[in-house]
This record gives structure tokens, sequence and C-alpha cells, in this order.
């Protein structure tokens, strides 16, 4: 991935996966010197607001590593339960797919300056 | 002889002219009158309907029609009604097949009961009682059945209504007309969110110069959208905002969460133009 990590999601994260995945995430952007991270969730069908916070939170500790979290591949079904859950992740960078959010990532940080995610 | 036997009697003993007295005011009523139902029809509908009702009657439970005993019956009628209902018919044409079936059998009753006028006037009451809970059944079948195609109507316009557009490589545009209720919202969000990624656009414009009203459940709605394809990494631009919604909007004080809005599809189609990067000249 170069200069950026990719953290693919597949199951249903539970307390004991979800800690375990923070403290593996944190530990690669500051042993890789990553700026980007990249969560692919375009394999669950379902997010509830646990899995939310936990994006959230993840995101949080990424960019106080100064890292920039691009959340991929959000299927239609959940973006639809999300926003009925009242659940709209401000503060999170999304795109469609890997590419498209690498793409994301390259352009928002050749930029240079600190651009707000929308 | 009690009143509920003599009706069933009665029944048997003067079928033939019932049953064609009957006929007779139904070929006569607006339902066939008016050429829309054959005669050959009604008289076999009428046929199978006396033959349900006189098993019915025969099971001497006339008093009320929600038993097994009538199970028959109540099939019979809301097949009638449901089938009438979907050919366009009133529900006076529906229920008057049952409610006509009172004169030829008071009539029957009246020639039969001469010796017996108080049981005769007994019977005419169980048989009013009866007809009237039938036709009420038939009345509320009618009712169900014209319901359930309003409501397929209702469905169906929904769907047609929100279809979603592709302007050009990467940019989708949903065109809005009418009012932006839950259901309609829902229908918006599924299809415009499966549009996005099958052609895997970027922007999205809502045009909402065919909304007429919005206000702060519309907002909302509109809100939700705007944050669904959010998620899915996709732009949204809103178009079509005329003067009064601008106001209304401010007067709600709603908060439009930094979505960039538009005052016509074409102001919105050049700036979405310009952030995928395309550019045109004029030659």
């Amino acid at each position: 991935m170069g200069e950026f990590l990719l953290v693919t999601l597949q199951v249903d994260m539970h307390d004991q996966l979800a800690l375990r995945l923070q403290d593996d995430l944190t530990n690669a952007i500051q042993a890789k010197g990553s700026k980007g991270v990249l969560i692919d969730i375009s394999a669950l069908e379902m997010v509830d607001s646990f899995m939310g916070r936990m994006i959230s939170d993840v995101s949080g500790m990424a960019r106080i590593l100064d890292a920039r979290t691009v959340l991929v591949g959000m299927q239609p079904a959940v973006a639809i339960t999300l926003v009925e859950l009242g659940m709209s992740l401000p503060g999170i960078d999304t795109a469609l797919n890997v590419e498209r959010g690498m793409q994301l990532l390259k352009r928002v940080l050749s930029d240079g300056d600190d651009h707000r995610p929308r | 002889m009690s009143a509920r036997t003599s009706i069933a009697t009665v029944l048997q003993k003067r079928r033939a002219e019932i049953e064609s007295a009957w006929q007779q005011q139904l070929t006569a009523t607006s339902a066939s009158a008016s050429g829309r139902i054959a005669n050959e029809e009604l008289k076999r509908q009428a046929q199978e309907f006396f033959t349900v009702f006189d098993q019915a009657l025969n099971t001497g439970r006339i008093d009320a029609i929600d038993g097994a005993e009538w199970a028959e019956v109540r099939g019979f009628l809301e097949d009638l009604s449901r089938r009438r209902a979907l050919a366009g018919f009133s529900s006076e044409d529906t229920a008057s097949f049952v409610f006509s079936l009172k004169k030829p059998l008071f009539e029957a009753l009246r020639e039969e009961g001469v010796a017996d006028p108080r049981q005769t006037a007994d019977a005419v009451w169980d048989v009013t009682l009866l007809l009237d809970k039938l036709g009420l059944y038939t009345v509320t079948a009618y009712q169900r059945a014209r319901e359930g195609v309003i409501n397929r109507q209702q469905q169906e316009l929904l769907e047609l209504s929100t279809p979603v557009v592709k302007l050009w490589e990467g940019i989708l545009a949903l065109p809005m007309i009418g009012t932006l209720d839950s259901a309609r919202t829902q229908i918006v969000m599924e299809s415009l969110l499966q549009k996005i990624v099958e052609t895997e656009s970027q922007i999205a414009i809502l045009d909402i110069t065919g909304v007429p009203t919005v206000d702060t459940l519309v907002a909302q709605h509109l809100l939700k959208t705007v944050t669904a394809l959010r998620l899915m990494g996709a732009e949204c631009i809103i178009s079509g905002v005329r003067p009064q919604i601008a106001q209304t909007i401010v007067h709600l004080g709603v908060d439009l969460q930094g979505v960039t809005t538009k005052a016509n599809l074409a102001d919105a189609l050049a700036l979405a133009l310009k952030r995928i990067g395309v550019t045109f000249t004029r030659q």
C-alpha cells in the first residue's frame, strides 16, 4: 500500500476484537509512519452503533497520530441503516471504493494544509 | 314449525320461482343494465350463490354469519366483491346483489305464511337481519378490495416518480416531483445509492424544483439522503431552490450542514463538472 494502511473489516466486531484492532492499527501507524488509513467495509452487510462508534474511535486515534482515515465501500443498505439510526459519522472521510479512497488520500495529503473532512 | 326452519323450507319449496324472480331483479339493476355484466354471467352468479346460501340456511344457524356454516357464502361474496371492485363497479352495484334477494324471499314467505301471519312476520324479520348482515359483509369486502387497489397504485406512483438519471460520467441527477415523505425518501435513498454503486458516480444532484414546500420534515428527509450519500463517498448538490424555499429554510433554522445549493440544475451541473475536473471550450 505504500505509505497507506489498509484495514479490511469482514466480521462483526465484538469488544475484544475491536480493542485488538485499535491496538494493532495505532502501532502500525507509528511503526510505518503512515499518513493515511483506509478502512474497507465493503464486506459488511450490517453496521450497528457499536461498529460505528468503533470506526469513529479508530479514526480519532489515527488523527492524533497524524494519519487521515478514509472509510470505503459502504453498502447502500448499511448507509441507509446508519442514517436511520442517526449516525452520520462526522469527521470521517468516505469514498466509494479503495481506489477512490487512495486518490482522496493522495489529494488531501499533497495539498499540505489541514483540510477538514466533509 | 319455528321461523328458522320455515325459511329454509320455503326456500326449498319455492326455489325455482325465488331464483327466477331474483335473477329478474338482478338483470334490471344498473350493473347489468349498463351491459357490463352479461345476463348469463349474472344468472350463473345467482345460481352459485343460491346453492351455498341454501346449504348454509339448512344448517339452521341464521342469527350470525361468522361461523363455519356460512364460510362458503362469505367466500363467495368476498370473491364477488373483489372482482366487482377491481372492475370499477360502485359499492351500490355490488351490495345490491344481496339486497335484491329480499323482495323475492319476502313474497315467497308471504304466500306460504298466509295461515300464520305472526310467524310470517318473524320469518321476514329474520330474513331481513340475515340479508342485511350479508349485504354489509359484501360492502366491507368491496371496500377492502378498493383500498388494495389504491395502495398498489400509490406504490407504483412512488416508484415511477423518482427516476435517477445520469447527467455525465460520474454525475447523477434525481429530479424530485411532489412532496417528500418518509416512504418516498426511503425509495429515493435506495434507488439513488444503488445507482451510485452501479455507475461509481461521485456527485448526485438532488433537484427540488418540483417539491412544493419544504418544511422541517421534508428538510430532515433531504438531509438524511445527503448524509447517506456522504457515507458512501459521494457528494451532494441540491438544486432548484426557489426563493420561498430559501426563506423557509432560514426561518425554520434548518442547518444544511454545508451542502452546496444552487438555484437551478444548470448551475449545479456546471459546478459538478468543475468538481470532477471537466471543462468545456467553446469553438
